[in-house]
């Protein structure tokens, strides 16, 4: 390295060389090794974690459903992880615009009012903190990036709270009956009780063996549509051994690959939440908005799967269980304004549908990985968790 | 630096404990010495005024900070309620990239520097030995960690004191906490900022026993921070984002939740002890392995 050194480069010098040399490729050891260590700890601490499926007693599909219908949890408190994959574009932030741009339209909008905030959960991953002490107080937030939005219902008050945009919504819940819930559809709770409504003698349901979840021992109950034509493939649901409370539900399409939705708890404590939970005063400086509007319960938001079509005004029902459509006629013929009549707008809508024809004319089917849509030319809408094919029958019988 | 040292190797050949207590602080003094470091405090207890000035003008009117949908810094739109909440702000505006890009000039310079100027081999002349100099370089950077993230703090708490209410503070969850409680936790977040710079100081060490000049070590530092910053950004790589050092830095903001969400704080510290373990014990590897020519 040195210009003197070089002239006289011995046999020995060469020796010592070699040997350095492998004393510094053997200390470049110790950080392969800490990555080796950090890799295999990555890769096999969940492994060993999942300590097998827990042992309970045998228990029948009827007993479980019975288990979840007495299943009487007044006290909750815990972290849900919600992912939904519909298959939709990621639209992101201009989802949410879009959405808060309509209800702004619809009276003074408010970032903390829950009907804008609910339709965040249709795309992506959330964590969202749930806490229950009773029918009256129960608290749900969405945990964000830097912030939060919460969702108290307090006895009378119900408090949406956006730390982002420092505003609250507040509304009453003029009679804080038994049947309110201040709360959207987010817990797995809430989607068991929707998947079980629509069990009948379209559907085998099963017991599927036993699960951990969140750390408790859960039974594992399978509800899987009989008919062909739905787009549905499974759905599974964990319920508590002990309290009969769903802690998990996973909707699976049949067509395979990543759930559509999947809520489940990772962590869950039966104790009572603290008092303070549900106590909320509106921070100062904050923008409060009240709702005019007496008590609409914001509890009824269209959920995803079958209860899409039920947010529907005016359709009308073809068919029972997994395969039902919902059909109503938007008014407006010609559909879709497609290419030329609609200009850029309507190419760009048709583009992201296909083009299908049957005895019922012509029409733009949308789809999801779950829920199919047919808008056919003279404005008629069909659509379900069923296969194209399903509706484009459906379109036929019904002229 | 060398004439601290001379002065030490004096007083005798065996290293001691406090010996290297004495290394410690000499390069402590050094470091902070320097009118570059002191420009980058300066820079980073700027941030605070500007923020807290700025959210002061533009709510005079009585109304909120931020355009309705809340863009920006996390909690800009709640510095109104409590000054407080300014402490956050300027911690979640310079962490991204001021507060890492402090860190990775003054780790990167911190061997590059040092043989770049050629005092790097009367450093080795004291019975210090390689590891030991390493351990107290690697010390010193993460001092500075602490200190930048501390400036950046107090700057804040002092601007937000003189311009907004001080009180009881509303967490971002909605409850209530006091503000003994909160200024605890302001604390607490200080001192995880400053954890989650540990990784990239690391980085930046490693990179600065690579090389003999100053200049390219802190450039390939900084360069490497924002490379990984648009990494974390590119959403094909989701699978790639949970291990880069950066991907979990604002989790700092669940210590503002009520409970506080534990979840993303614990990976961010598993995230950053591991880049320190795995770039450290290369730079260990590197440094002790060296011809130091210069």
């Amino acid at each position: 390295m040195a210009p003197y050194e070089s002239d006289d480069a011995t046999a020995a010098a060469q020796d010592e060389d070699l040997r350095s040399g492998r004393r510094k490729a053997a200390r470049y050891v110790v950080p392969v090794a800490v990555v080796g260590v950090a890799a295999a700890t990555i890769g096999l601490v969940p492994a060993l974690a999942d300590s097998g499926n827990p042992d309970l007693p045998k228990i029948t599909a009827q007993q479980l459903i019975e288990k979840i219908a007495k299943s009487d949890v007044q006290q909750l408190s815990g972290t849900v992880k919600v992912s939904t994959d519909l298959g939709l574009p990621n639209l992101g932030g201009l989802e949410s615009s879009l959405v808060s741009g309509a209800a702004q339209g619809g009276g003074d909008g408010s970032s903390a009012d829950p009907k804008s905030k609910l339709t965040e959960l249709v795309t992506g991953t959330h964590t969202l903190r749930v806490a229950a002490d009773g029918p009256d107080r129960q608290k749900l937030s969405l945990l964000e990036s830097g912030a939060e939005y919460s969702l108290v219902h307090d006895g009378k008050d119900v408090w949406g709270y956006d730390s982002k945009s420092n505003e609250v919504y507040h509304g009453t819940a003029a009679d804080s009956g038994k049947e309110h819930r201040a709360e959207p559809p987010a817990t797995p709770k809430d989607f068991a009780d929707e998947a079980l409504k629509s069990v009948d003698d379209t559907t085998s349901v099963t017991v599927d063996g036993t699960v951990q979840v969140a750390g408790r021992d859960a039974y594992k109950l399978l509800i899987k549509p009989k008919q062909s034509g739905t787009t549905v493939g499974a759905i599974s649901i964990a319920v508590d051994a002990k309290t009969g409370q769903p802690l998990k539900f996973t909707l699976t399409p049949k067509s395979g690959g990543a759930a559509v939705l999947d809520a489940g708890f990772t962590q869950v404590s039966f104790a009572k939440p603290a008092a303070s939970t549900f106590d909320f005063t509106p921070p100062k400086g904050a923008k409060v908005t009240e709702d005019k509007q007496e008590s609409k319960a914001p509890g009824h938001a269209p959920k995803p799967g079958e209860d899409f079509a039920k947010g529907m005004d005016g359709a009308t029902v073809l068919g029972k269980g997994w395969t039902s459509i919902a059909t109503f006629d938007t008014g407006s013929k010609g559909g879709l304004p497609s290419g030329s009549k609609g200009g850029a707008f309507g190419g760009f809508l048709g583009s992201l549908g296909d083009q299908v024809s049957g005895k019922f004319g012509k029409g733009t089917v949308f789809s999801t990985r779950l829920v199919n849509a047919l808008i056919t030319d003279d404005g008629k809408v069909y659509a379900g968790a069923v296969t194209k094919d399903a509706l484009v029958k459906a379109a036929n019988e019904a002229k | 630096m060398s004439r601290a040292e001379a002065l030490q190797t004096r007083a005798g050949r065996r290293p001691s404990p406090l010996w290297t207590f004495g290394l410690l602080r000499s390069e402590l003094v050094t470091t902070l010495r320097r009118w570059r470091t002191l420009a980058l405090l300066a820079v980073l207890a700027a941030v605070p005024v500007l923020v807290g000035i700025a959210v002061k003008l533009e709510t005079r009117g009585g109304s909120t900070a931020g355009p309705g949908g809340g863009d920006g810094p996390a909690f800009i739109a709640q510095i109104t309620n409590n000054g407080l909440f300014l402490v956050f702000t300027a911690l979640a505006a310079t962490l991204p990239f001021f507060l890492p890009m402090a860190v990775g000039v003054v780790a990167g310079d911190a061997i590059a520097g040092e043989a770049g100027s050629g005092t790097l081999r009367y450093l080795l002349v004291a019975p210090a030995g390689r590891t030991r100099l390493l351990l107290t370089k690697y010390t010193t950077v993460m001092a500075f960690c602490v200190l930048a993230t501390l400036v950046v703090a107090v700057s804040a708490l002092i601007v937000g004191a003189l311009l907004f209410p001080l009180g009881e503070l509303t967490t971002i969850s909605g409850t209530r906490i006091s503000f003994a409680e909160g200024l605890g936790r302001a604390l607490l977040i200080a001192l995880v900022v400053a954890a989650s710079l540990v990784g990239v100081a690391a980085l930046g060490l490693f990179v600065s026993t690579l090389t003999n000049s100053g200049i390219a070590a802190m450039a390939t530092t900084v360069g490497l921070l924002i490379t990984v910053q648009i990494l974390d950004q590119i959403p094909q790589l989701h699978a790639l984002q949970p291990y880069l050092f950066s991907h979990y830095w604002l989790s700092f903001a669940d210590l503002v939740r009520d409970p506080v969400y534990w979840d993303d704080l614990v990976k961010n510290l598993g995230l950053q002890a591991l880049y320190a373990a795995v770039f450290g014990s290369a730079a260990w590897a590197r440094f002790t392995t060296k011809d130091i020519s210069a």
